[in-house]
């Protein structure tokens, strides 16, 4: 889970950062001088897996910084639902979705993409939040045996979508797990529609996803030994466009249970909903969403006090929600068919005190009075 | 339905007195060679399944003493997917959803109207009286195996959540998350000699799902009962609509529902004048059909 970074980097910011810092909103309006990118500091971050986040700064501290992420390509075998069905999976450091990188508007990401000789596949990556060469995919394409390191400036604050691109079957990479999501937040935090700061306690990262897994003749899911033998028979479903599963992180109930989100009454939480190929409508059963940036990027004002939003495919949301009432929410696509019977349904468990003003049993079920 | 089956029976006992000894014993017709355990008589602590509520507020059912003064038989294992395919093949009832037929797996993906066909099926093969258990029965057989789902917290917190909130961890912290249904024998035996009972599946019983309010000194007040939605049991005890066959499709969006849906059978031990209705009542099918 999220806990805020201690400030280690606060006693270094000197004067030179202040200055930077005030120039930063304004780095948008036009091409600024390149900076000398060698000179500035460094930080390598290291991932953790879905739905939790690296710690991070929800406001900058001192100037842009060089970001380093390492992504390594990992193809596994997955069990994606309670009855075993295995998928031939493609993933960036073995989790679906792929681990989600932080950092701030005008700081630079340097990503290495690792492809051991393990793998069958050549590999690549497109990053939403960069700026040209395909997202980066022209510049990555590694074999099995190849690493690969490209350098981009974020220069949008919102959440991305990431994917694998590699020419010829990227829609075959990207259903089989390879996407995640990209978080560039504002250098001064996130902020409502007014100007005002917006803090999170928390953030969940739901990376959403449809998956396409043959049948054999008696309606059971297949299963392969390799991915070069699922290929052809998964092709064919998915050109069907109708997944087999729709699941939150990878496998129906990855968040349910044992594995349900937790948050208190009080506490706000950040959700990042990304998805890399299909348009989605998440839904918070008995919340909302405070500010929702259903395009996901911070530039624009966020929405207020919706009751479902819209993820387009291949992109991804962002959601702020404070909690005010304890129980058990059900956090799912709201076409409901894809929620309860594909799989896409994450649990929240919020405790704290009932808030009787916001809702009250007048009168729990009984018979039916007769007079 | 209840008062249809009535009906007939009433008819079957008129007929019976015109057979008269006619009619053969049952037991000299072949049954299939299905271990059977023999609960012995005895009494235990019995929650009552259902939803209780005293001064509006949900509470724990009220535990009480069941005694059972005779001992009753029931199924050792659940009900075996081949033997369900008989009955598939027979046409009298329709195929499960779990798509196999093999001998060594409980029949999963049926609802509770496929446990009762098959429960009539099953009788008229054998000449026998089969039936689902009701969640006493299940329960007493289930011994070490039951699972107490009374919650134990302070009444009247004020928190409507609380409650929920206390459920879903117990359900959660007891979720063994492998769904796929194993083969006889994988959870276990219990005290009494009963097979995988509270694996991963669960077991619909004959017990109506009841809404009661309990009075100030403990005793249930009032009660509603829905027969639309059956008590499964099994880890954590569900209710489920009579058609439901999977429960994961028709759990609620915000709990945890039972991993597969299946069942054992009880066979009643019939007085001989309840052996005569059920064949007189198969000879009126006989001549009907
Ligand atoms: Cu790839």
């Amino acid at each position: 889970m999220l806990t805020r970074r201690e400030a280690l980097m606060g006693t270094v910011a000197g004067a030179a950062t202040a200055a930077l810092l005030t120039t930063m909103p304004e780095a948008r309006a036009a091409a600024e001088p390149p900076s000398d990118i060698s000179k500035l500091p460094r930080e390598h971050v290291e991932l953790v897996a879905p739905p939790f986040v690296h710690a991070h700064d929800q406001v900058a501290i001192g100037g842009p910084k060089v970001v380093q992420f390492h992504l390594t390509v990992k193809e596994q075998p997955m069990v994606i639902d309670d009855e075993g069905t295995t998928m031939q999976a493609m993933t960036y450091n073995g989790s679906i979705p792929a681990p989600m990188m932080v950092v701030h508007e005008g700081d630079y990401v340097e990503l290495t993409l690792t492809n051991p000789e393990t793998n069958q596949m050549l590999h690549n990556i497109d990053v939403h939040a960069a700026t040209g060469g395909l997202g980066g995919a022209k510049l990555m394409d590694v074999n099995p045996g190849e690493q690969a390191t490209f350098r981009f400036k974020a220069t949008r604050a919102g959440a991305f979508v990431y994917h694998c691109a590699p020419a010829g079957m990227i829609p075959w990479h990207v259903v089989s797990g390879m996407n995640g999501a990209l978080l560039v937040l504002p250098r001064d935090g996130v902020k409502d529609g007014d100007g005002r700061r917006l803090k999170y306690d928390r953030v969940f990262y739901i990376g959403e996803s449809d998956f396409y897994i043959p049948r054999d003749a008696k309606g059971k899911f297949r299963k392969y030994a390799s991915l070069g033998d699922a290929y052809a028979d998964t092709l064919e479903v998915m050109r069907g466009l109708i997944p087999t599963h729709v699941v939150f992180n990878g496998k129906a109930n990855a968040l349910t249970g044992e594995h349900a989100l937790k948050a208190k009454v009080g506490e706000t939480v950040l959700i990042i909903h990304s998805e890399a190929n299909r348009d989605t409508r998440p839904h918070l059963i008995g919340g909302h969403g405070d500010y929702v940036w259903e395009q996901g990027k911070f530039a624009n004002p966020p929405e207020k006090d919706l009751e479902t939003w819209f993820v387009r495919g291949g992109s991804a949301c962002a959601a702020l929600y404070t909690f005010r009432q304890p129980g058990v929410y059900a956090y799912v696509n709201h076409n409901l068919i894809e929620a309860a019977e594909l799989g896409a349904t994450a649990h929240i468990m919020v405790d704290g005190e009932w808030n009787d003003d916001l809702m009250a049993q007048v009168q729990a079920p009984i018979p039916i009075p007769t007079h | 339905m209840r008062l249809m089956i009535e009906a007939a029976l009433a008819a079957a006992t008129a007929l019976t007195a015109v057979l008269g000894p006619a009619l053969q014993h049952p037991e000299t017709r072949a049954a299939p060679a299905l271990p059977i355990v023999v609960v012995a008589p005895g009494t235990f602590a019995f929650r009552s399944p259902g939803e209780y509520l005293k001064n509006g507020w949900p509470v724990d059912a009220p535990e009480r003493t069941v005694t059972f003064q005779r001992g009753f038989e029931i199924m050792k294992d659940e009900v075996s997917a081949a033997d369900y395919a008989a009955c598939v093949a027979d046409g009298a009832c329709k195929a499960s959803e779990s798509g196999t037929a093999s001998a060594a797996l409980p029949v999963t993906g049926v609802s509770y109207r496929d446990a009762v066909a098959y429960a009539a099926w099953l009788s008229a093969k054998t000449g026998e009286n089969w039936r689902l258990p009701t969640d006493e029965e299940w329960s007493f057989a289930a011994a070490e195996r039951l699972h107490d789902d009374s919650l134990g917290l302070p009444q009247e917190s004020g928190n409507p959540a609380a409650r929920w909130l206390a459920r879903y961890r117990a359900e959660a912290a007891d979720d063994k998350r492998d769904t796929q249904p194993k083969p006889f024998g994988s959870f276990g035996t219990n005290s009494k000699g009963l097979a995988d009972i509270s694996g991963n599946v669960w077991e619909w019983t004959a017990t109506c799902y009841t809404r009661a309010v309990v009075g100030n000194d403990g005793q249930v007040a009032h009660s509603t009962e829905n027969c639309g939605v059956r008590v499964v049991a099994g880890r954590h005890r569900g209710y489920m609509s009579t058609f439901i066959r999977d429960g994961r499709s028709g759990g609620c969006a915000a709990g945890l529902a039972p991993d597969n849906l299946g069942f054992r059978l009880v066979r009643e031990k019939l007085s001989l004048v309840g052996r005569m209705r059920l064949l007189a009542a198969e000879a009126l099918q006989g001549w009907l059909g």
